[in-house]
């Protein structure tokens, strides 16, 4: 019966399947429980969070990833799977903080001051909260102080800055230099991304990463993780 | 079912109503004043016993009679014409049905070139960084074959928009002759696509063995009439205003056996036509009307397509340029011509100035692709693979131009614009502003799987680099393994026996016993 409910657990992440109303990809599956659902029911039934989690959730988007490399998956399907795991672990997140589970750490996101394109920023939170992150959406067009003083607050271990202007990612290597000042550079891994920004100028400001994608931002994150074990 | 080709609704006309008329009374008074010099004497004395004035004219040593085409002969022809021309196939789900006055548009290949461009790609290493290496395409011209005109036809059955094949290299191994050109062209083409196949004639005294290989296949008479696997094409005018002698002798065979036929003529503008759009349009129009009037006095009914290949001449070598702009306009101009008479129209685009693949290849046959496509002709020839002014093939260039089509064909869906849509709309646009994201994202996928969005350029590389030769390489090696269905071992067998001149190696099912 558990094995029953990671499995379908597992499917309905393939399928970008959140909850019973949705189609999914395979045919006759709306009605039947989606991810939120079976996520519920693994919870009711005392299954283990990490079991949900490794053999259900991951092992479901670990698929997802290699139907995208093959083209047989798009980034719409990539999100889907990745919004239905978000959606699974707001379920699970209360449970996590009251067990021993180790999860991957908080990660806050934010379109820099002056700027209020956030397309790119919204599919890189849709993915890391899909691998498993605890994503914090900070929004659009937000000053420095406001980011430095979350950052002071909250601790997130990552900080992920976005722009698209040319004009606007100079706020990045402010928002750097803002996060030395305060003695809290060395608490947060910067990374930045979009249109404007390059792996050159991530180096240049100081950051510790340039993600070219919402794709990269999750293998960028995932191996600080592993650098951290 | 037919194949469905692409309905182009609301097609584009270049030329209003009223030019279309001009063109027209221009044509008749052309085929009366100054007429039509006829080399052929069957053609004059058709002419002058349906009341034409056939006058002897014999210039030099040859036989020769100015013809002049009363208009009442031509408007009784486009009465007895066909308005919609069925083209069969070996597989009934590949039949064309034509209707003079529908724009519905078929994609074709051909037309025979003498050269047959090979690709390969070797690698080469960058001077400034011996690590790098890149692999470049490289063509090679060369006589084509008989093998080459079988490789084309495989690869054309696979190609999903093509709907009919045009033979596309001329076969010139040392034992193709003239007595055995034809069998060996039809052969090789109708073993190697369930496609329509449309050749010209090489010799006239192979027709009948043509039509005789034709009815062992589809199984008689009555059936080949029924289902017209083959149709052909005659160059019977040469321009200006010229009925040739044995061209036209083959063109009054073919339609005496009441089999389709294109009445096609190709006047190159500023050296055989006018150099002036008005004057080769109402030229090349008096030219097909004379070879249709001639079609229908031989066989009233005979199935003619209304065929046209006018192009522009280049200024620097007087060839045929094909990619200039004025080739697509005339070409458009004929299409309403032939939409006019209600006849079905067989249309050139497709073909480029340049000598081989590349980025000038691509800007020119995508150009007239499209908007002779638009133009809404029945049957669109040279569409696939054709270069260098229609004097070179290259099959890698047909798979490319496949991928060209699919973008034409999805372009010209009809727009989903409806109450059930609009309502769609409406219900997204409400549910995504409450979204955190208020991105339509979720709303792809059914509409992604549906088949409604057009897929990626299937040639596109990863990175910056250019890869669509390697790419439409692999893709073209990958139809050459794909299998084709030869026509069946028995009738093939039969074939073989009562049909004089083929080669023994066309015999697949021999050559696999060896």
């Amino acid at each position: 019966m558990s094995e029953d409910i990671i499995a379908a657990l597992k499917e309905n992440v393939i399928q970008g399947r959140q909850n019973k109303d949705d189609e999914g990809i395979e045919e006759d599956m709306a009605g039947t429980p989606g991810v939120l659902e079976l996520t519920q029911a693994a919870l009711e039934k005392n299954i283990p969070l990490e079991d949900i989690i490794t053999q259900g959730l991951t092992a479901g988007m670990q698929v997802v990833g290699e139907k995208f490399s093959t083209k047989e998956y798009y980034i719409p399907d990539m999100l889907a799977s990745a919004q239905a795991v978000g959606a699974a672990m707001d379920i699970l997140k209360p449970h996590l903080e009251s067990s021993n589970v180790e999860t991957k750490g908080k990660f806050a996101i934010v379109t820099v001051k002056g700027d209020i394109h956030d397309i790119g920023k919204n599919i890189v939170a849709i993915l890391l909260k899909g691998a498993g992150y605890e994503v914090v959406d900070l929004g659009i067009d937000i000053p420095t102080e406001k980011i430095v003083e979350y950052v002071r607050e909250e601790k997130p271990g990552y900080l992920g800055l976005s722009a698209l202007l040319t004009t606007t990612m100079v706020a990045m290597g402010e928002i750097v230099e803002a996060l030395k000042k305060n003695g809290l550079r060395d608490k947060v891994k910067v990374l930045i991304g979009g249109a404007a920004v390059s792996n050159e100028y991530a180096q240049e400001i100081g950051a510790d990463a340039y993600c070219v994608d919402g794709f990269e931002a999750v293998r960028v994150l995932d191996g600080f993780q592993e650098s951290r074990t | 079912m037919p194949r469905e080709g692409i309905l182009v609704r609301n097609p584009y006309e270049r030329i209003s109503k009223e030019q279309v008329l001009q063109i027209h009374h221009a044509a008749l008074e052309i085929l009366m004043d100054p007429g039509m010099m006829c080399f052929n004497r069957q053609a004059a004395d058709i002419f002058h016993s349906s009341g034409a004035e056939v006058t002897s004219v014999s210039p030099g040593d040859r036989s020769a009679w100015l013809v002049k085409i009363p208009e009442k002969l031509v408007i009784d022809a486009l009465d007895t014409a066909p308005k919609t021309v069925k083209l069969g196939a070996r597989n009934p789900e590949n039949t064309l049905i034509m209707r003079g006055e529908e724009p519905r548009v078929y994609f074709i290949s051909g037309s025979e070139t003498n050269i047959w461009l090979d690709v390969d790609f070797p690698s080469y290493v960058k001077k400034s960084d011996p690590s790098t290496e890149i692999r470049v395409p490289e063509f090679r011209p060369r006589r084509g074959t008989v093998a080459d005109l079988c490789m084309s036809a495989h690869v054309c059955e696979h190609l999903e928009t093509l709907d009919g094949y045009i033979r596309t290299v001329n076969i010139q191994d040392k034992d193709i002759t003239e007595d055995n050109k034809d069998v060996n062209k039809f052969f090789a083409s109708l073993n190697n696509t369930t496609k329509h196949v449309m050749s010209g004639l090489t010799s006239l005294k192979q027709l009948d063995n043509v039509v005789n290989m034709a009815k062992l296949i589809v199984g008689g008479d009555e059936e080949l009439r029924e289902n017209p696997i083959i149709s052909f094409i005659t160059c019977l005018v040469k321009s200006p205003l010229q009925f040739v002698e044995d061209t036209t002798d083959t063109f009054i065979e073919i339609c005496k056996r009441g089999l389709p036929i294109v009445v096609s003529s190709s006047p190159q503008a500023g050296t055989t036509a006018p150099i002036k759009e008005a004057g080769i349009i109402a030229q090349i129009n008096a030219e097909v009307l004379a070879g249709i009037t001639l079609g229908q006095l031989v066989n009233p009914g005979t199935p003619c397509l209304y065929g046209s290949v006018p192009v522009r001449a280049r200024l620097d070598t007087l060839g045929d340029s094909y990619g200039s702009v004025e080739t697509s306009q005339y070409n458009i101009d004929c299409v309403q011509m032939a939409r006019f008479y209600k006849l079905p129209n067989y249309s050139t685009a497709g073909v480029c100035d340049t000598k081989t693949p590349g980025i000038q290849s691509s800007i020119e046959r995508l150009f007239s692709q499209i908007l002779v496509t638009l133009s809404g002709p029945q049957y669109l020839h040279c569409a696939y693979g054709l270069l260098d002014c229609n004097s070179v093939f290259c099959l890698l260039q047909a798979v490319i131009d496949d991928a060209h089509f699919q973008m034409i064909k999805f372009f010209l869906k009809q727009p989903q614009i409806d109450e059930l849509n609009i309502a769609e709309t409406l219900k997204q646009t409400r549910e995504v502003v409450e979204t955190p994201q208020k991105l339509y994202i979720n709303y792809i996928r059914r509409v992604m799987r549906s088949g409604e969005l057009s897929m990626p350029y299937p040639f596109e590389g990863d990175g910056d680099r250019d890869a669509m030769f390697e790419l439409a390489n692999n893709r073209m090696q990958e139809f050459l393994a794909k299998p084709v269905e030869h026509i069946d071992e028995g009738i093939a067998k039969k074939i073989f026996q009562n049909i004089p001149g083929l080669l023994p190696r066309l015999n697949v099912y021999e050559e696999r016993r060896q």
